[in-house]
């Protein structure tokens, strides 16, 4: 690719002419660093931002608040994490002063664990439990959702979100989350969990402390 | 017959589109490049589906790293005629009777996130940034001596606008996290980010009928 640039023999006896310059100017070292650097920056530039899942923690009552509304028990999903991965759930209010206490189940993070539960409920006929699932509400968004992929539904999404938003804050049916961690669990856990909220499009959920007495039913749990 | 002569063909390409575009492609690099500065720890965050992006300017970082230890990082802000970092740092070091000199809160300006004691701050501003690892113990923050919570109070004093951000390693124990929930909590801070990595993972309608 290097020009070799010529250069006019003098003529013996002939007139002495100026040195001819060819006008091309050699480019191959500026490609060259510029092709180095290119890829400098290519591989140096962090294309994918990191990505954040916003999380909203209950505000602690203020004095002469109004008592927050009372959470209907058969809708109540308590989901308990411990550690090594394990999780577990009962349904209802675990009150040691009306026995018998409810009984925990194990699961786990697999998408026939959890999810299965969130989404499609369980039925335990031996105690008479019953808990619906968020499949209605999740049919409702889903499908919103992909009417709005196709086209069908033309909405901003600033629109979007807020029908959405309507959308759980109608819901009636679907289990209130209560997300509680035991000793020992590892944060990794704590974000999977709440990302199965989003992922069930659960209305609501919130990450409370655990309490005494579950504490205890931990510690009774199967293995 | 006369041979037919070929037309000697020049060995030189014509370079110049291609150099046009190479600077092209360089300009666009070297402008979007932002370069990531130095992370104080390792980090490995949790995987989720959110797709929010996590804002440049105007956030706060809290780290913990596998093993517990806190580090804290804020940025300038926005506006370049701020200099919350260095506003931030003065407040602390009035606090715990610290003096800094003016060149010192600069660089303290021009640095990222860091996870020192106050009492061994001035150290690890003069100190060279290779060695700072070592000072690197992690931001106090038990009840006796809670200085993640003074951070974080001057930090949403001096910008009230700044998202709060926790970048938690996959493995640290939730009861640190927790613990710093309690604390932007104590400081009005009921919403907040976590950092994660991109993971797609999706229920199909005709997973649920």
């Amino acid at each position: 690719m290097g020009e070799i640039i010529q250069e006019e023999s003098h003529k013996k006896g002939g007139k002495r002419k100026a040195k001819k310059h060819s006008t091309r100017i050699d480019m191959t070292p500026m490609v060259d660093l510029m092709c180095l650097l290119i890829t400098f920056f290519m591989l140096t530039t962090a294309f994918s931002k990191p990505k954040v899942m916003e999380i909203t923690m209950p505000e602690p009552p203020k004095p002469g608040d109004p008592p927050p509304p009372s959470v209907p028990a058969f809708r109540t999903l308590n989901i308990i994490l411990a550690d090594n991965d394990r999780i577990y759930y009962y349904v209802g209010i675990a009150n040691p002063k009306k026995p018998p206490l409810p009984q925990l189940f194990k699961t786990d993070f697999s998408k026939n664990g959890i999810r299965k539960i969130l989404l499609l409920g369980f039925e335990d006929k031996t105690v008479g439990l019953k808990l619906s699932g968020n499949r209605e509400l999740f049919t409702k968004i889903a499908e919103y959702r992909e009417k709005r992929l196709k086209g069908q539904i033309v909405d901003a999404d600033s629109i979007a979100n807020k029908k959405i938003r309507e959308f759980k804050k109608q819901d009636r049916k679907g289990p209130i989350v209560l997300i509680k961690a035991g000793d020992k669990v590892k944060y990794k856990n704590i974000v999977d969990i709440v990302d199965e909220m989003a992922i069930t499009n659960i209305a609501s959920y919130a990450i409370v402390d655990i309490n005494f007495v579950e504490l205890d039913m931990l510690k009774t749990a199967p293995k | 017959m006369p041979k037919i002569k070929q037309p000697v063909k020049s060995p030189h390409i014509d370079m110049t589109p291609m150099v046009d575009l190479f600077s092209l492609l360089l300009t666009f690099f070297m402008l979007t490049t932002s370069f990531r500065p130095q992370e104080a720890a390792i980090i490995d965050t949790p995987t989720s589906i959110s797709e929010k992006q996590s804002p440049d300017k105007n956030i706060m970082t809290i780290e913990v790293s596998k093993d517990g230890l806190v580090f804290f990082n804020i940025d300038n802000g926005r506006d370049t005629t701020t200099h919350f970092r260095a506003d931030i740092l003065k407040e602390m070091a009035k606090r715990y009777n610290i003096v800094l000199t003016p060149k010192e809160l600069l660089n303290f300006g021009r640095l990222a996130s860091f996870g020192v004691p106050m009492k061994s701050m001035k150290t690890w501003l003069n100190i060279d940034p290779g060695k700072r690892m070592k000072l690197e113990t992690g931001i106090p923050m038990d009840s006796l001596d809670n200085q993640l919570g003074y951070w974080i109070r001057y930090s949403r004093l001096a910008n009230p606008d700044a998202e709060v951000a926790i970048k938690g390693d996959a493995d640290a124990e939730y009861k640190v996290v927790k613990k710093i929930m309690d604390l932007l909590q104590d400081n009005k801070v009921h919403k907040f980010n976590l950092t994660t990595t991109l993971v797609k993972d999706e229920v199909l309608l005709s997973d649920v009928k």
